[in-house]
């Protein structure tokens, strides 16, 4: 389970001057999903291309599947399956022609490629559009005739290039039911997006990108905990003296920072799920409960948080010059 | 030791050959191209040129059956007012198609978004540039030939002569440089569509190329010579020197380089496509005509020219976009 399906070591790449990935060591393993996270231009795609073979890296090493995408190309893009962002076919030929075109350019005999296709399309629902030009398609048809173009291969791992950007949120969502679907199915999704809460709803890991370096790596609990200092938010409602009940809350084990919101509403920043103990402690401090929430933590705000403390750093670093 | 060398190996080859996919790509961009409105339109001008030079051609030669050995050859030559000879339009049809066959090739993959799809798959870009040029060249030499054949045909039927192996074999050469005329312009086409992500822009830069070419080239060849090898004394020596600068230049163009190739081949009697001095062609019988290998091998360094220059420029391609970025 722990074996590694993508590893790179210091990778660097430069275009000119500009550093687009700076000394990246990136690790995913089987059967996991794993998000790119990061403003554009933060040197996403570049790793992408990277892993694919498509560009050459100035520096440092990469394995896919155990092969070297420089020296393998042909063996590491049969293996896995690429879905460029905004993903393009001939708009002049149906969906199925595209299709048969990947095939043959993955070298598949005729009848395993045709009952791959077959299978691809009734898959990602397009069965009854198969013979329609392509430029009758949606975006989320076109999303999904990408998802099939991946699958011909029988990839085992597929790399998404922002895969729900433009899609309306009943598409996305559908969208990410199928990347959990693959995932089922053993396939290792690499997938990068700016869109949060779709990453998070589905990444078992995330890695978030800035200025071409991996800054934060992990669980989304993993990051709120380092960034925002406590991955938990408790809402609660009570009634009661405010001074006693933020004394009491303040008291528990755990909790980091106690906050007023309102003449009756409080929210409590913690290190762990804490409305159990919070819930006794209103009691024991003579508080009438009225409602009790909790809030998992949010990449939104881990993003939010990040991105605003880097820059808090680089105008003080500038201004002090 | 054998470690060492295997990993000497891994360091310095890529795995697999560089044209896996190749015919993959060539039968998809034929496709493209022979169902394509673009290719319709044109081949619907060309079909319509060579029914309308080469009937013309027939009512002139009627009145001439029997005293020409080369009644075929005439067939592509003659002109009949106010139509010019089919080989005429030859000479600027074939570059009109190649350009539109070519001008889109590249850019179009990116613009549509496909690029970084089909590079996903296990092919090298190798096989990808090769196969669109090998596409378009094959779907030129199809039009040529079907052309070729219909001309042939509708002569046979028109002046009910048989063609000669002679001129069968004149007129089967001349096809084949007529193709690698069209390739020059087909893989200059492609650069631009390397160079420039506009297919409009693409396209006119190619069509300035040809018109420079077609038009000025030979004024531009002219004036250089009258310049680099000016004519100070009127002696016969400085004006030869000038005539040949002249010539020299006239052939970097691929015109002028068809144009000679045409008339050796097409016109047996035609013994030099340079300048000869009167005293060169002491012994020779003027007028009588030349057998085939020897009109070849008056023209061999056109031919090679117009091939060499295909090649420089597919590889001029072949350079600059495996250079570029795919990130679009």
């Amino acid at each position: 389970m722990n074996e590694r399906v993508i590893e790179t070591e210091n990778l660097t790449k430069h275009y000119g001057d500009v550093v687009a990935v700076d000394n990246l060591n990136l690790v995913v393993h089987k059967g996991e999903i794993f998000g790119l996270l990061g403003p554009n231009g933060s040197g996403k795609t570049t790793t992408i291309l990277m892993l694919l073979g498509l560009t050459e890296p100035t520096a440092g090493k990469v394995r896919v599947l155990g092969l070297d995408p420089v020296r393998q190309p042909l063996s590491v893009k049969a293996r896995v399956g690429y879905m460029p962002d905004e993903v393009g076919f001939y708009d002049e030929l149906t969906a199925r022609e595209n299709l048969i075109y990947i095939a043959k350019l993955n070298g598949l005999p005729r009848a395993e490629a045709y009952r791959r296709i077959d299978e691809a399309l009734a898959r990602m629902g397009l069965h009854e559009v198969a013979d329609r030009p392509v430029a009758t398609f949606s975006r989320g048809m076109r999303q999904r005739l990408g998802v099939a173009d991946v699958l011909i291969k029988q990839p085992q791992l597929i790399i998404m290039d922002e895969p729900t950007q433009g899609l309306d949120p009943e598409g996305a969502r559908e969208f990410l039911r199928i990347i959990s679907n693959l995932k089922q199915e053993g396939i290792t999704i690499l997938l990068s997006s700016h869109l949060l809460h779709q990453v998070q709803a589905v990444c078992d890991r995330v890695g978030l990108f800035h200025r071409g370096r991996m800054v934060l790596e992990g669980t989304v609990t993993d990051l709120a905990q380092q960034v925002l200092g406590s991955a938990y938010r408790v809402h609660l409602q009570a009634d009661g003296s405010p001074s006693a009940l933020m004394e009491a809350l303040q008291r528990l084990h755990n909790v980091v920072e106690v906050r007023q919101e309102d003449h009756n509403r409080y929210e409590v920043a913690a290190r762990s799920d804490v409305r159990a103990e919070a819930a006794k402690a209103v009691v024991a401090a003579g508080g009438r409960l009225l409602s009790l929430d909790v809030e998992a933590p949010s990449l939104d705000d881990i993003y939010a948080r990040y991105f605003e403390e880097v820059e808090h750093v680089t105008t003080a670093g500038s201004s002090a010059k | 030791m054998s470690l060492r060398r295997e990993a000497v190996q891994s360091e310095s080859f890529r795995e697999g050959s560089p044209w896996t996919g190749l015919w993959a790509v060539v039968a998809k961009e034929m496709a493209d191209h022979l169902t394509s409105v673009r290719m319709r339109v044109l081949e619907i001008l060309m079909l319509l040129t060579a029914a309308g030079t080469v009937y013309a051609a027939t009512m002139n030669l009627r009145t001439t059956v029997g005293e020409d050995p080369f009644l075929l050859l005439r067939l592509f030559t003659t002109a009949y007012d106010p139509l010019p000879a089919f080989v005429g339009f030859l000479g600027f049809l074939v570059p009109l198609v190649a350009i539109a066959l070519a001008f889109d090739t590249v850019n179009s993959e990116f613009n549509r978004r496909t690029m970084s799809r089909i590079l996903a798959q296990p092919i090298y870009r190798d096989a990808l540039l090769l196969g669109k040029f090998l596409a378009g060249l094959f779907t030129l030499a199809l039009i040529l030939t079907a052309i070729w054949l219909l001309i042939i045909g509708l002569g046979i039927i028109g002046l009910g002569v048989p063609p000669s192996g002679e001129e069968v074999g004149r007129s089967l050469w001349f096809l084949l440089a007529s193709i690698f005329y069209g390739g020059i312009w087909l893989a200059l086409a492609m650069v631009f569509s390397i160079v420039f992500r506009q297919p409009a822009t693409a396209a006119l830069s190619s069509m300035a190329v040809w018109l420079f070419f077609m038009i000025f080239w030979s004024i531009i060849a002219n004036l250089l010579a009258q310049i680099l090898q000016p004519v100070q004394y009127g002696f016969a020596r400085e004006i030869l020197a000038q005539a040949q600068l002249e010539l020299a230049l006239s052939r970097l163009s691929p015109n002028t380089l068809y144009t000679e190739i045409m008339l050796a081949l097409m016109h047996p009697t035609v013994r030099s496509v340079g300048l000869t001095l009167p005293i060169q062609w002491q012994g020779a019988i003027l007028g009588s005509a030349l057998p085939l290998h020897q009109s070849l091998l008056l023209i061999w360094p056109q031919l090679t020219g117009l091939i060499a220059a295909t090649i420089l420029f597919f590889a001029l391609g072949y350079v600059l976009f495996q250079r570029q970025e795919i990130r679009a």
